[in-house]
């Protein structure tokens, strides 16, 4: 069974279909592309998987758990998380707080321990750090740890959006359009991130892009949308090739 | 019969309100900002007419005319110095800021005019409505007060649909960005819109103090919030909203002074805000927006 | 490169000075006092310091921590003053001054808290401009149902009104404690300085953990961005409310250390209106919003200065108002900011090409 299952999922807003009758299936491991030209309802999808929009129909299974109808915060717990298309750090904190607050729930003593810093809150906090400097390094940021989050780079700060992410101990990873505003040394660079992570965590990762030299690089599979709805689906080089895709973003 | 009296005394109250949440409405519509000092601009336009009637034995109207320009300008010069640069700021700090405004308008006008309470010659010289034999008075600066909010109701809802600057401000208040692309001036059209708001304010101030003829530096401030309350209440950005709240506010207030307790009507006038933004945040007459991921 | 030790250790030794600021302040105060170079003016700004110091770091612990702006600070430190001087004024006599005003500070506090935390609960749902207006209005709402409440204690229990005195019905042996609009006479005197200062370092104590702990991190990401740290799976609400409450218990520490200052307490708009919860915000503002040791620094100093120069307060709150009005066009203006990150790149871009050469 695949580890993400989405069936029939629908929504919309007042009058207008911003996706319907969609379906993917992915499986634990894969690299999976979901590509489309813009307004298409690519981002509508991750609201909707992350439990942002709640959908009119469908339904939406990680690894055989029902999701539909779920808040974020469920649904994070659950194992699902995400980067956003414009960047959304805590850009007043340093680095190292950043995926700190992404392991929040994995680490926990209560408000009062931390007040009164008993020992637990030493612990824990020890343990924390750790955790989070070696997430740190493997996105190679870890000598930007006490840096303002705000005042790194562009590219680290999607790096750092990254980390966040896996700090919350996901089993899917939602990618959306991470080398997007990136030159080509950066996404090269982020290309290579993005392999990393799958191989080293053995996650499993669904991206949306529009740098057709990322989708085709690392992506395994793609799903193509188009106005909401599910214009091919299959292996990379079969659906770059499809006349049909070619269509929609080359205009007919 | 006292009942009727409570309930036109009430809409004397409300309509100052709706007067007072027209500006407010129009600038937190268009600007998407709580201009906390509307109030005390309100105040400022009080005190020009009293000058220039009571100081300067001016005509009422001349006096009204030169008040409407004085708080004009005052609101534009306020944009430009304290609004304008913090534009793409966050809420928070602009808010703060707006706060820092009342606070300065109202301690100008304490050095200015001094601590304690002007009586305020109503300029409203026309013979009070009496029905039944005199039972029953509306005062006449009542039903000028709704004529005139009827008057700048109409005016204004005809000048953002028909006028280019009216479109240009919902263009604005629809989406800043956008409208600076499509070549709308935003800064020139927030600052004729903070002209407007403005100038709707020394009219308001003229009203308020004739109704109730205490000018104070603070006379301002509570109605100013209380009008927003309105404004909230009838849906913020609504012209005809801001009228339908205000009324209803007043009357509202001057019943739970009336029959539950002239100490409370405060906090009753208040827990409405909270209501109806708990229950029905966009207010009677207002529209929802959603908050983009 | 700092190491993260180094980090650690700079975030205590910053809490550390602050610590110390507050004890040397204290010292250096008490010397004074014992040597009598402190006129009796100054010595009876000595409490009210201490008060406002608390009240504006419970404040900017909404602002600054929370991020979200409350116009109704001033209610919950009403509360803090009323429930703990009712209490104090019951128990006059029936037990010693020290445990007494004790327990009216945990009462203080706790009642603070619960009214912090029932306002919360709707406050919280809605937001920026919004939630300033509704904290603004319940202040006013707490403010004017002191002001018309009647309460009186005599052999049958508690009694009370929003009528009149008259109204209590109480027996021959009936004590008014709380005379609606006459508010508090009577409350014991049982605050001081040291007890003031040591109030402003437990208060510094809960606050500066809370925001170096876990908790404190969750709340400054709901700041910085809510709909991340929901993604991340953090409860926004949760959150938000325990950084309220805590801050409205701590306003209403400041509220009881008030009351027990003054012998008649009533809840007038200078005290407890809408007008101290600006000047709280203007204390929170000069001292910088977020930074808890100026909010201390703030607080003292404008106090202090109006009463020393009697000048100045003709022309404080005028002076206030342009201060306040500069120090948040400056500090939030796109365009300052723009400014400042050109000129820090400049200098560190200076100090590189220097090494370089």
């Amino acid at each position: 069974m695949a580890l993400l299952e989405v069936k029939n999922l629908g929504i919309s807003f007042g009058g207008l279909r911003a996706v319907n009758e969609f379906n993917i299936s992915v499986e634990k491991g894969q690299l999976y592309g979901l590509i489309g030209p813009n307004g298409a309802g690519k981002t509508t999808v991750f609201n909707l998987l992350t439990g942002v929009y709640q959908p009119d129909e469908g339904a939406i299974l990680l690894d055989g758990v029902n999701l539909t109808g779920k808040k974020t915060i469920e649904i994070c717990k659950a194992g699902i998380a995400r980067t956003f298309q414009n960047i959304r750090l805590f850009g007043d904190m340093p680095v190292i707080d950043n995926v700190k607050v992404g392991l929040h729930n994995h680490y926990p003593y209560s408000t009062l321990e931390g007040i009164l810093r008993l020992p637990r809150y030493y612990k824990v906090e020890r343990e924390m750090n750790e955790k989070a400097m070696e997430l740190l390094k493997v996105f190679g940021l870890e000598d930007y740890a006490d840096y303002q989050a705000e005042n790194l780079p562009y590219g680290q700060q999607r790096k750092l959006e990254i980390a966040r992410a896996m700090a919350t101990d996901p089993k899917l990873l939602l990618l959306d359009e991470p080398a997007a505003g990136m030159n080509p040394n950066e996404t090269k660079e982020l290309m290579d991130t993005i392999r990393f992570v799958r191989d080293h965590f053995d996650m499993t990762i669904l991206l949306i892009e529009h740098d057709m030299k990322l989708v085709s690089g690392i992506c395994e599979r793609l799903t193509v949308l188009n106005f909401g709805e599910v214009l091919a689906q299959g292996d990379t080089q079969d659906v770059l090739n499809n006349p049909e895709v070619i269509t929609a973003y080359l205009g007919s | 019969m006292s009942f009727a009296a409570h309930l036109i005394n009430g809409i004397s109250l409300g309509s100052v309100y709706a007067l007072i949440a027209l500006g407010y409405t129009m600038v937190y519509g268009i600007a998407k900002m709580l201009n906390f000092a509307h109030g005390d601009v309100i105040m400022i336009g009080g005190y020009v007419v009293f000058v220039t009637v009571s100081g300067m034995g001016l005509n009422p109207l001349a006096s009204i005319i030169i008040s409407m320009a004085v708080c004009t300008i005052l609101g534009v010069t306020i944009e430009r110095v304290a609004y304008r640069p913090l534009r793409g700021a966050s809420p928070l700090a602009v808010l703060i800021t707006a706060i820092g405004v009342s606070y300065l308008l109202q301690n100008i006008a304490l050095l200015v005019f001094g601590s304690d309470t002007k009586a305020f010659t109503n300029v409203v010289t026309l013979p009070n409505l009496e029905l039944f034999d005199g039972q029953l008075v509306i005062k006449s600066v009542t039903i000028v007060t709704v004529i005139v909010n009827i008057i700048i109701m109409v005016g204004l809802t005809l000048f953002v649909k028909k006028t280019k600057i009216g479109r240009a401000m919902t263009a604005v208040s629809e989406d800043q960005g956008a409208a600076q692309l499509m070549g709308i001036n935003v800064n020139g059209t927030i600052a004729v819109t903070f002209a407007i708001g403005s100038s709707l304010a020394a009219i308001a101030g003229v009203l308020l103090c004739s109704a109730y003829p205490a000018l104070t530096p603070y006379t301002g401030s509570m109605p100013g919030i209380k009008a927003f309350v309105a404004a909230v209440f009838g849906g913020i950005g609504s012209i005809p909203g801001a009228f339908i709240g205000g009324i209803l506010l007043g009357v509202i207030e001057n019943l739970s002074k009336a029959y539950i307790s002239s100490q409370l009507s405060d906090a009753i006038v208040f827990s409405i805000l909270i209501i109806v933004l708990l229950v029905k945040p966009t207010g009677l007459l207002g529209r929802k927006i959603q908050e983009k991921v | 490169m700092k190491t993260k030790a180094g980090r650690i250790s700079k975030t205590t030794k910053n809490d550390l000075i602050t610590y110390a600021m507050v004890i040397l302040a204290y010292i250096v105060m008490q010397l004074l006092v014992s040597t009598g170079h402190v006129s009796s003016l100054i010595q009876g700004l000595l409490v009210p310091f201490c008060t406002y110091a608390i009240v504006a770091i419970a404040l900017n612990l909404t602002v600054g921590i929370l991020g979200e702006l409350s116009l109704g600070h001033a209610g919950f430190m009403c509360v803090g003053a009323f429930s703990s001087a009712v209490f104090s004024l019951a128990f006059k006599g029936a037990m010693p001054s020290g445990l007494r005003f004790f327990i009216a500070l945990l009462i203080g506090a706790v009642t603070a808290a619960l009214v912090g935390f029932l306002v919360g609960i709707p406050v919280l749902r809605l937001r920026g401009d919004y939630l300033a207006i509704v904290t603004l209005a319940f202040g006013e709402i707490i403010k004017n149902i002191i002001n018309a409440l009647y309460l009186g204690v005599d052999a049958n229990g508690i009694h009370f009104t929003m009528k009149d005195a008259l109204s209590l019905n109480m027996e021959e042996d009936g004590v008014v404690l709380i005379k609606g609009a006459q508010g508090v006479t009577g409350t014991p005197n049982d605050s001081n300085f040291t007890v003031g200062v040591i109030l402003v370092l437990v208060t510094l104590f809960i606050v500066l953990n809370f925001i170096r702990s876990r908790t404190g991190r969750a709340v400054m990401s709901i700041r910085d961005n809510r709909i991340a740290a929901e993604s991340v799976g953090i409860n926004v609400t949760k959150y938000k409310l325990i950084a309220f409450t805590i801050s409205a218990s701590l306003a209403g520490v400041a509220g009881v250390l008030y009351a027990h200052n003054l012998s008649s307490l009533t809840a007038l708009p200078k005290n407890f209106g809408y007008n101290m919860s600006i000047l709280i915000l203007v204390f929170v503002v000069l001292g910088g919003i977020g930074n808890i040791r100026g909010s201390i620094i703030a607080a003292v100093l404008l106090t202090l200065l109006p009463e020393v120069l009697r000048v100045l307060s003709d022309y404080r709150m005028l002076i206030y108002a342009i201060v306040l009005i500069a120090m948040m066009i400056f500090n939030w203006s796109p365009n300052a900011i723009f400014f400042r990150k050109r000129v820090k790149q400049r200098l560190t871009a200076g100090r590189k090409s220097g090494k370089e050469a």
